[in-house]
């Protein structure tokens, strides 16, 4: 393709028409079948962008909004796609199969063994349905908290106690499949993940590297060509305003810096560690106090007894409610404390938006933690037998699964409130009321890096949770799907733009690097859980073994001895140790191949500076020359 | 596209949109480049038009639609974006050319442009990044080379 106007192409097309007569039949045959493949090939791309969901709305809140709002709801988009797919991986794989064998449907059987080599105890596990007439708000506050009727279903790990299926004479594993599922979806996600951040990272990492370019990126690519609207574009130049001011105020910053005397350096960094301090200690407590209530939750929670209905509803979501605060009371002390350290403006920005990430995501780390103290807390013989406190959780993992059930149905309850009872009120209040407080506080921004942490803080729940609960990711996927129409709606009527822009190509890629520190933050708990906290003998696939993860070394051992030689090479360490090397070896080798080219590169940019002054030059002579 | 462009001529020449001009008020009425800054360059990029009035054919108005859809490449819209911000016409941009461009991002009003001792610093910022041969002014493939590094510019 070339810049040439209709006219000229429609020449140049004519020209090579009657070209074509001179050509030989098959080469005639080869360009007409190149242009019509390439006609079909856009028509299918063009019709499969119908396909996308939500382009439509997408669409439309870019050219209100700008680019930076609309990379938030594309990855909301991109988390509903994510989910679903999890949901029917876990769905065809493990609850299909189960219903099928319970039922009988198609022939099918299924065998569920006692365990072997355990005490008797361990096994025991009645499951507290509802007998017997009971009122309508049980049914309600088992809902919320996923006991009682909910306990048995198929949406917790308790349900699928069957060591195999029979399907007429295949036989399914099905503990097997279960963890193999869990390892499927996990690395389902880190692929996709890690697939849509590779374009982001290279202009990141070019980014990084040419960090002067900054202003002519401003400059050239600054107007977002996709407003249609003449408030938007008033807004978009202040911003762009805003932001080439700032830029240049951070220069003059950046100057005065460098030119900061010894003392008032020991004065600033003497500061800075007074208030990292602070910050530790703010985020001791807001983990001492998740502690402290979710064993308070645990233990109160356990004795039936004849709490009123609210009560006990308040205490099965303490812990819920603890995080919730906690989450939106810590970064607000963040973005206080953080005036006072005299970074730049930017740097200020990224810090406090890496202490939010890691006060949301240590959280639901502290909860689990928490959780499995309380789980494998053994006074007595009998319980060391089994394990894990039989008494108070014959099925642990369905109580861990419950946990991030509660976890999840609160943090939509929460966005659903915040947005009705804030946002709404706020606006109504703002249009109508005219004293001078209510206008100064005006309306809110969108703030796009607090509703992005709000969502990835959601989807570690959903990675997290759903080893112990496999339908979690239709819930998760419901969620997301009713989030976007509700976040879109609020948007649109109460909320302000953002007076300080964020570039959507950076945006998008941080999006991604949080969302994978969540993946990775979501693997520590489910390896502790797989491979060293004994599995319940009283439900769930994995009751004949010790572990969740011994069915993996048992399978093996069915396997052909040939096979099992292999895999125990590949896993012994004179295979790891070398190829570890090797690896190291390779990364060494690219990151000197990368340093000579940026050396390259650095020496034709001086010898272009070169070329430019020789023409200088001769074209002074030439000019004296001719007088 | 036909049908956007025959919405703008008034109703008596619907007929031959294809060979009838648009005068310029018209174009500037469409509602993509009512909010855009650049609009009165784009017009006058794009138009083929002999007496210099900015009007705009059929033809003319496919190719600025060609030139801002998603499947353009870039050689293609950086070489256009080059001639919409050469404000005087003379094939570089030179230091008045990125003045104007500046002032035309950051608004019309008086209070919305930058002082002068901004505009200077910003101005060498912008000489500095991406005029290879220190000559002064961009050129075309300084131009292209700065953008096919920017992110943000498709």
């Amino acid at each position: 393709e070339h810049p040439w106007s209709i006219a000229e192409k429609r020449r140049i097309r004519d020209c090579q028409q009657a070209d074509i007569k001179y050509l030989s039949g098959w080469k005639q045959w080869k360009r007409t079948s190149s242009k019509s493949l390439k006609k079909v090939l856009s028509e299918v791309k063009e019709l499969s962008s119908y396909l996308e969901l939500w382009r439509h709305d997408i669409h439309s809140i870019e050219g209100k909004f700008g680019t930076g709002i609309q990379s938030y709801f594309s990855f909301l988009r991109f988390l509903v796609l994510l989910t679903f797919v999890i949901f029917i991986l876990m769905f065809s794989f493990l609850t299909l199969p189960s219903i099928i064998a319970k039922y009988g449907i198609f022939n099918s059987s299924f065998a569920e063994s006692p365990p072997k080599n355990t005490e008797l105890h361990c096994t025991v596990y009645t499951p507290s349905g509802n007998q017997g007439l009971v009122y309508f708000y049980t049914y309600l506050k088992d809902l919320l908290s996923g006991t009682g009727f909910l306990e048995m279903t198929s949406l917790f790990y308790g349900y699928y106690t069957i060591d195999a299926a029979w399907f007429s004479i295949l036989r399914y594993n099905l503990p097997l499949a279960y963890l193999l599922a869990t390892f499927a979806y996990l690395a389902l996600s880190l692929l996709w993940i890690i697939k849509r951040s590779v374009e982001g990272f290279k202009q990141n990492l070019v980014h990084h590297e040419d960090q002067f370019q900054s202003y002519c990126n401003k400059v050239f690519a600054g107007w977002d060509f996709c407003i249609t609207d003449p408030n938007a574009a008033r807004l978009k130049h202040r911003s762009l305003q805003y932001e080439l001011q700032t830029d240049l105020e951070e220069e003059r910053l950046k100057r005065k810096i460098a030119d900061r005397t010894m003392k008032e350096k020991l004065r600033i960094y003497s500061l800075r560690i007074f208030i990292n301090i602070i910050v530790i200690a703010v985020l001791s407590g807001c983990f001492y106090s998740i502690y402290r209530a979710t064993v308070f939750s645990q233990e109160n929670s356990n004795d039936v007894g004849n709490k009123n209905f609210q009560a006990n509803l308040f205490v099965q979501y303490l812990p819920s409610v603890v995080i919730t605060l906690a989450n939106f009371i810590a970064p607000q002390i963040f973005s206080f404390l953080i005036t006072f350290e005299d970074y730049s403006p930017a740097f200020e920005i990224r810090l406090t938006l890496m202490r939010c990430v890691f006060v949301r995501l240590a959280n639901i780390g502290v909860l689990l933690f928490s959780l499995w103290s309380q789980i494998s807390h053994c006074t007595t013989d009998k319980c060391k037998a089994c394990g894990y406190n039989y008494e108070l959780y014959p099925c642990w993992e369905s109580e861990v699964g419950r946990e991030m059930y509660k976890l999840m149905i609160f943090d939509f309850i929460i966005i659903l409130a915040v947005t009705l009872f804030v946002d709404f009120p706020r606006k109504l209040l703002v249009t109508h009321c005219s004293c001078k407080p209510v206008q100064w506080c005006g309306l809110q921004e969108f703030g796009i890096s607090d509703n992005v942490l709000e969502i990835i803080y959601g989807q570690t729940i959903c990675w997290i949770g759903t080893f112990f609960s496999p339908l979690l990711p239709a819930i998760a996927t419901i969620k997301y799907f009713i989030i976007f129409y509700i976040k879109k709606i609020s948007l649109i009527h109460t909320r302000k733009p953002a007076a300080r822009p964020i570039r959507a190509s950076s945006s998008n890629f941080f999006f991604l690097v949080v969302l994978l520190i969540g993946l990775v933050l979501a693997f520590v708990p489910l390896g502790i859980s797989i491979a060293h906290i004994p599995s319940s003998k009283a439900c769930g696939p994995f009751r004949s073994f010790n572990t969740s993860w011994a069915v993996v070394p048992a399978t093996v051992l069915g396997f052909p001895t040939g096979l099992q030689q292999v895999l125990h090479a590949i896993a012994s360490e004179a295979f790891a140790v070398p190829f570890f090397m090797v690896i190291c070896l390779i990364m060494v080798y690219l990151i000197a191949l990368a340093g000579a080219h940026k050396r390259v590169v650095e020496q034709l940019r001086e010898q272009l500076a070169l070329e430019s002054r020789d023409k200088l030059f001769l074209i002074r002579k030439i000019t004296e020359a001719q007088r | 596209a036909y049908k956007r462009f025959s919405e703008l001529l008034p109703k008596e020449e619907r007929e031959n949109a294809c060979s009838v001009r648009v005068p310029k008020s018209q174009i500037l009425k469409l509602p993509e480049l009512r909010a855009n800054p650049f609009q009165h360059r784009i017009c006058h990029v794009f138009s083929t038009s002999d007496n210099g009035d900015d009007s705009m054919s059929f033809e003319d108005f496919l190719d600025m639609l060609s030139v801002f859809s998603d499947s353009a490449i870039l050689e293609v819209k950086s070489h256009y974006a080059f001639r919409i911000f050469d404000f005087d016409d003379d094939g570089i941009l030179d230091r008045k050319d990125l003045e104007k461009l500046v002032n035309c991002l950051t608004g019309q009003g008086e209070d919305s442009q930058l002082s002068n001792a901004e505009m200077e610093q910003l101005i060498q910022n912008i000489l500095e990044e991406s005029d290879i041969d220190k000559d002064g002014t961009i050129n075309l493939s300084e131009f292209q080379l700065v953008v096919s590094r920017s992110p943000d510019f498709a």
